[in-house]
């Protein structure tokens, strides 16, 4: 028993980093599954970073109203940026997000309100461990049941063929809104609780740094499953803390993994896991 | 009942259809020919949506769909298949149907989707089978298993019998047959005359995009101007 | 002032021109977004900065560092896109790749250099007195990454237009397989395509090093998104889009300082770019169509 307190002593911050980033790594699958690459759920995350810790700093607010609220607005603004970007594909879709990405990263820097570029400091630090891995459960719960709805079977055949998918009778422009919208409410959630988690918060957060990362868990992971995402964040964030001893080569081993990924098991650590269960039981 | 009336669709200043006129009558059959580039795939285009129209109104049972975006088309109730195939591939048989079935309340079950199978003549796939799996004629086939699940009104056959060997297009009749006699209306755009012979009630031939001729299939067969625009395209397609 | 501020345009506008247009040839050629162009202008910075330590004459340091940086683009096919290409695996799969190969040239890059800053020795250039010429004062520093950017940028505008292997790229570009009908090497087309792009890429990176007279392992990443910016404005695979961008956006810049404005001007960048992509997608030069059904 003492060997697991020393053990979560010693890794508390890993353990709580892990957690939060398996959530953003959801919210960007939840829009990938719907066949859209937007990049902008780091944004989403920085914007509900900012109001919770705002809300708590400045108004006081407990930890759940500031999350619940943080959530709410992260999510509005994926559904407003779903509108302008709805004619946009691939690439260019990627690009427009990634753009709005750097607006956001602007405007906290130079906002009064955010403390600019040296951000904020003193944000009440009650994201505790059960917090953050009690979320993680509800929001995998969750997307459990959301799974076996009619929802996660327009959002698979808008990922497969949006044209075919009007044919059926798929409103494909509220589809992908409502995937957006929702990715932006998980990544409201890991946000607020970063914020909570880390007493500091500055405008590179969640720059364009974190969302390549965010990208790199869930490709690695398998884009398409809940699951895979979440096993690529936690592989990936503890793999480069595993290999200390390479020092500054360390993150050396994500680039790698990435690409052996991509090369040979392209879709992920979850189709992996998948084939393999099949090949046991035959 | 489906109605269009004096539709027109133009193409960056090419009409690729105008003035046609025809319905489809619920238990029957229409077929849509004619050559090559008529305008018959065009059709069912504006239909459903993807295609906007220059002229005319389209109405499913007096009530007007032009002009609604193709999902709220699909809900009204006209289902189509696709001269090349576009199944959810990667998907199951399973998620295929179903999908057909999404405008409808709730969920089928695997009675209905069995059912379904059975009204499209693939009774021996697997619901689990991966639908770019299946073989060619299959694949047709799983795709009108899917535009009947979405129980419509209006249904839309895009040369369903393409690829089919004989024998199997023999059994199509069957098939298409026993959807009208379910009480629904079917357009059938079709090349293979026999095909149209035996299974249409009454044919419509577009050429150059307007409507050439009407009436029985023997008749359009017989008629001239029809045969004089076959001509270069291969007459002994009538045959 | 204005005249002063416009000039300080064109000398910063010269760089991202040279940094974009290997960036939108890959993208011309192949549709591929290479993520990985940053990572290997940051490369070719450092690569330079240590033979110009090693006593290196400056222009042999910065040749040095553009042709390693065209190797590393060969590379970076091989391992990252070559495989995707033979298995038709799209265009955001090697997007994705890209960033990998960028992870991994950034992990080797901070185990040699460590995370500090390095200084630039600039062999004497920047103790040159500064040149006055009527309103506006420069750098022979400045002078020469300007001269060095122009010439490289018509160099390729040569090759393009003027050579079999311009040839070759552009027919490549057009339709990859009634090229390979014709008798192209493709392979071999795309390694010197890449071999190009990258190059540029790193000498605007050894310039850029040059410019500020330091070498960061983070140095790439403003240019990386601004890039992304620029082909917009210029059009998606459009090499004279992407230099007429690249100016428009030096411009921009140093007029939102000059107008105070500094602190925003990430945000104006970006802001066109996004209405611009929401707007008229084909840019101010592109002719595909970059909207897909």
């Amino acid at each position: 028993m003492t060997t697991l307190a020393d053990f979560y002593a010693k890794h508390s911050r890993l353990i709580d980093q892990i957690g939060v980033n398996a959530l953003l790594a959801l919210s960007l699958s939840v829009s990938l599954q719907a066949g859209q690459l937007a990049l902008a759920q780091a944004a989403f995350a920085g914007i509900a970073a900012y109001v919770s810790a705002i809300l708590a700093m400045n108004a006081h607010w407990p930890l759940l109203a500031t999350i619940v609220v943080a959530m709410l607005v992260a999510s509005a603004v994926a559904a407003v940026l779903a509108y302008p970007v709805r004619r946009l594909r691939g690439v260019f879709l990627a690009i427009a997000t990634i753009g709005f990405g750097e607006i956001v990263r602007v405007f906290a820097n130079n906002l009064k309100i955010t403390g600019g570029a040296e951000g904020l400091s003193g944000i009440p630090n009650d994201a505790t461990t059960p917090v953050i891995y009690g979320s993680l459960a509800v929001v995998a719960i969750a997307l459990f049941f959301l799974s076996r709805t009619k929802f996660a079977l327009a959002v698979a055949l808008v990922r497969e063929d949006e044209y075919a998918a009007r044919g059926v009778g798929i409103d494909v422009g509220a589809i992908r809104t409502l995937s957006l919208a929702l990715g932006g409410a998980i990544a409201g959630l890991a946000g607020a609780l970063y914020a909570h988690a880390s007493f500091f918060l500055t405008p590179g957060d969640f720059g364009f740094a974190r969302m390549e990362q965010i990208l790199v868990w869930c490709v690695v992971g398998g884009v398409t499953s809940p699951l895979g995402a979440v096993l690529g964040a936690a592989l990936l964030s503890i793999l480069p803390e595993a290999i200390r001893f390479l020092a500054d080569y360390r993150e050396i081993s994500n680039g790698i993994i990435l690409l052996a990924v991509i090369l040979f098991a392209p879709g992920g650590l979850a189709s992996l896991w998948r084939r393999g269960v099949v090949r046991v039981r035959s | 009942m489906l109605t269009l009336e004096n539709i027109g669709v133009r193409y960056g200043g090419v009409d690729a259809l105008r003035d046609v006129s025809l319905s489809v009558e619920p238990n029957r059959v229409l077929g849509l020919i004619g050559p090559n580039g008529a305008g018959k795939t065009t059709l069912i285009n504006a239909t459903t949506g993807l295609a906007p129209l220059a002229s005319g109104t389209i109405a499913l049972d007096g009530k007007r769909i032009d002009g609604l975006p193709p999902h709220r088309i699909a809900r009204a109730g006209i289902a189509r298949t696709y001269q090349n195939i576009r199944l959810f591939g990667a998907l199951d048989v399973r998620a295929n149907l179903a999908a057909g079935a999404f405008p409808r309340p709730g969920r089928p079950t695997t009675a209905e989707l069995t059912a379904l199978l059975a009204r499209a003549g693939i009774v021996h796939v697997d619901l689990t089978a991966q639908a770019n799996s299946l073989a060619y004629g299959d694949q047709r086939r799983l795709e009108i298993g899917r535009a009947l699940a979405a129980a419509p009104a209006v249904i839309m056959l895009d040369e369903p019998a393409a690829g089919m060997n004989p024998s199997e297009t023999t059994r199509l009749v069957d098939t298409i047959r026993a959807i009208a006699a379910a009480g629904i209306a079917v357009l059938l755009i079709e090349h293979d005359m026999t095909l149209v012979r035996a299974a249409c009630d009454s044919v419509v031939v577009l050429s150059f995009g307007e409507v050439i001729a009407r009436g029985t299939p023997s008749e359009v067969a017989r008629d001239p101007i029809v045969v004089e625009a076959y001509l270069g395209t291969g007459a002994e397609a009538l045959a | 002032m204005i005249a002063q501020q416009l000039l300080n345009g064109l000398f910063l506008g010269a760089v991202y021109a040279l940094f974009a247009v290997g960036y939108t040839l890959v993208f011309g050629v192949l549709d591929i977004l290479n993520l990985a162009h940053a990572a290997i202008f940051t490369a070719a910075a450092f690569a330079a900065f240590s033979l110009a330590l090693a006593g290196w004459p400056l222009p042999l340091a910065f040749l040095a560092g553009a042709v390693l940086a065209g190797l590393i683009g060969i590379l970076l096919d091989r391992v990252a896109f070559a495989p995707l290409r033979a298995r038709n695996a799209g265009t955001l799969v090697p997007l994705i790749s890209s960033i990998g190969v960028a992870i991994i040239i950034g992990a080797i890059l901070r185990g040699i250099y460590g995370v500090d800053e390095k200084h630039f020795t600039t062999g004497g250039l920047d103790t040159a007195p500064a040149i006055h010429l009527g309103p506006v004062t420069f750098t022979t520093v400045e002078l020469a990454i300007f001269f060095s950017a122009i010439a490289l940028m018509l160099g390729l505008s040569y090759v393009l237009r003027s050579t079999t292997l311009g040839r070759r790229i552009r027919a490549v570009a057009e339709d990859r397989v009634a090229a390979a009908l014709l008798g192209v090497d493709l392979e071999r087309t795309i390694a010197a395509t890449f071999f190009i792009a990258s190059g540029l890429g790193g000498a605007a990176g050894v310039l850029t090093g040059l410019e500020y007279n330091s070498v960061t392992l983070d140095m790439g990443g403003p240019i990386e998104l601004k890039g992304l910016a620029v082909i917009i404005l210029g059009g998606m695979g459009s090499v004279t889009g992407a230099v007429v961008g690249g100016f428009i956006l030096g411009a921009v810049e140093t007029l939102a300082i000059a107008y105070g404005l500094s602190p925003w001007r990430d945000a104006i960048v970006f802001g066109v770019m996004f209405v611009l992509l929401v707007a008229r997608p084909t840019g101010l030069f592109g002719k595909r169509a970059l909207r897909q059904a």
